[in-house]
């Protein structure tokens, strides 16, 4: 697997020139969730007759669903424009596979990459969520990596797809009828128990569902019991997608 | 067909070499032998099978049938040692626009395993061979298509290659940028580079190529060095005349004035052994063209005569 690794490093190369930009709004857009909707509609909510959501003050409900939202949102940015563009655009894989490197050296490094970024992104929402005061216990750093986790559940098959595609038509649909509805029904904003129950099934059918139960419970210290399923559901999601991006990508470059 | 050496000193050695895809031939069993040292060239229009030969040999493309060996070895197998030992210039620039130009040849060093400290010795031995030393801080997508092409060929360098594949290396370029490339590759001939190269540009397979195949329509129809092809298919001497645009070609009354005529839309071709004394010829009948030119037979004829179509349309 040395091969992956020059694939990574070669990313590492080019981020040296954009870390500062990217830096940035990670740290960003985590602040202004946090303060718009948890301090803001948090406030409303604490001034309600409950008070609390399963429990938690809101701004508590909310940043573990966030900082899991914002990984698969980070999982599909990175995994459609970009890798079309080294595909087809730019050609970059071409260049890459006329050296000794094989197809999966390259989505090895690929998903090693998109890992540490969204390590980098959600140590930087975590921090965040230290200032807000949501972290709860030292499980709750565990959440970093279900965050992870599940972005690279999203962006395996999201990839996958990618690699069929020759336009970016479905780049969008990807975004209007998959990514947002999740976003918006997935559990981090309100509890899914509280959907029709045919919604439910389909939520908790997709990754972001499992990973933002599985961090909600480690940020307020508690492994609950269905940690071993909900970790199940994102492995099997991100494997999938890698065996799958395995096939599209050969197919599409190696002809 | 002409084979010159044992399979074994090869560098590439095909036999019924042949691409399919889903509905169509893209390359029809086609034989040939590069051997070390030698430029190599498949000369032929867009469409003739010649990228995909190009991507069997770099290993990016199975064959459908028959044997292909390059550098001993099976591509299918053997991919990344075979790969690890060729440079490749597609035929569009994969360079890297999100990188430096000196960043591209280092990255893509390390694909060869090279050791960091190496692949910056190279970088900067190889941006000057390709005359782009001052350009090594700058952002590709700053250089000129020129530059890009100059920097692709440093980068196929990089792991100094026995086998250098260029797929078009000039189609594009202007001039003057075209003896540029053709000088490196030249100096990279004597030192020993085998070149194996494709283009739909006579002069360019005239300058470069040792040996030649002529491709049309996925298939080889002719083989042999740029001299000996133009010796075998066409005659020594071209005499053009145009008339104008208003006038029917008087092609009757040319009738045994040369070996073979040609007539293309906008002009006569006749192939002769001496161009001035048929000039004379055909005044002495009374014809009167707008322009004579006589010029000696290239490989845009020996095409012509094989395929009965001009190499670039």
């Amino acid at each position: 697997m040395t091969g992956a690794l020059r694939v990574l490093e070669h990313n590492l190369i080019v981020y040296r020139r954009t870390w500062k930009g990217s830096v940035f709004v990670s740290f960003v857009s985590p602040i202004l969730f946090l303060a718009a909707m948890g301090l803001g509609l948090g406030g409303l909510i604490s001034r309600g007759p409950v008070r609390t959501v399963d429990g938690l003050p809101y701004l508590a409900f909310l940043a573990p669903g966030l900082l899991v939202a914002t990984a698969m949102q980070s999982g599909y940015v990175e995994t459609t424009f970009p890798i079309l563009a080294r595909i087809q655009w730019e050609r970059t894989y071409e260049g890459m596979l006329a050296t000794p490197l094989h197809v999966l050296d390259l989505l090895v490094g690929e998903f090693g990459w998109l890992a540490l970024r969204l390590g980098l992104g959600s140590v930087a929402f975590f921090l965040i969520m230290l200032l807000f005061g949501t972290v709860h216990s030292g499980l709750g750093i565990l959440a970093i990596i279900v965050s992870v986790l599940t972005g690279l559940a999203f962006a395996g098959p999201i990839l996958a797809w990618t690699a069929t595609q020759r336009t970016t038509t479905s780049f969008s649909l990807i975004g209007r009828f998959l990514i947002t509805p999740l976003f918006l029904l997935g559990g981090v904003f309100f509890p899914i128990h509280q959907l029709p129950q045919l919604v439910q099934w389909i939520a908790w059918l997709t990754p972001l569902a499992h990973g933002v139960a599985l961090a909600r419970s480690l940020l307020v210290g508690v492994v609950p019991s269905s940690a071993g399923i909900h970790l199940a559901v994102l492995l099997v999601y991100l494997a999938a997608g890698i065996a799958a991006a395995r096939i599209t990508l050969q197919r599409r470059l190696v002809t | 067909m002409a084979i010159r050496a044992a399979d074994s000193d090869a560098l590439i050695h095909a036999r019924g070499l042949t691409k399919r895809f889903t509905n169509l031939v893209a390359v029809d069993a086609i034989d040939f032998d590069v051997e070390r040292g030698e430029a190599f060239g498949f000369l032929g229009p867009n469409g003739a099978g010649k990228t995909s030969t190009m991507r069997m040999i770099g290993c990016v493309s199975s064959p459908s049938a028959g044997t292909l060996r390059v550098l001993g070895m099976d591509p299918v197998q053997d991919g990344p040692r075979i790969r690890a030992r060729l440079g490749v210039v597609p035929q569009a620039d994969t360079l890297d626009t999100e990188l430096l130009v000196d960043e591209n040849l280092f990255t893509y060093a390390r694909y060869f395993g090279i050791a960091r400290d190496e692949a910056r010795r190279r970088a900067g031995q190889l941006l000057d061979f390709v005359q782009l030393k001052d350009r090594a801080r700058d952002r590709v997508e700053f250089l000129s298509g020129g530059m890009k092409r100059r920097l692709t060929i440093a980068r196929a360098l990089v792991n100094e290659p026995e086998l250098l594949l260029l797929d078009e290396p000039t189609t594009g370029l202007d001039p003057q940028a075209r003896h540029l490339v053709w000088d490196r590759l030249y100096r990279l001939k004597q030192q020993g580079v085998t070149i194996v190269l494709t283009t739909h540009y006579m002069d360019e397979a005239e300058q470069l190529c040792d040996r030649l195949v002529v491709m049309d329509k996925a298939k080889i129809v002719a083989f042999g060095s740029p001299r000996s092809l133009i010796d075998q298919y066409s005659s020594r001497e071209v005499l053009e005349l145009r008339f104008p645009i208003d006038v029917t070609p008087p092609l009757d009354k040319l009738d045994g004035l040369a070996d073979r005529i040609e007539a293309l839309p906008d002009r006569i071709l006749l192939y002769t052994p001496d161009g001035e004394a048929a000039a004379v010829a055909v005044h002495g009948r009374g014809l009167r063209p707008e322009s004579i030119l006589v010029r000696r037979s290239t490989l845009e004829d020996v095409f012509l005569r094989l395929t009965g179509r001009s190499l670039i349309e």
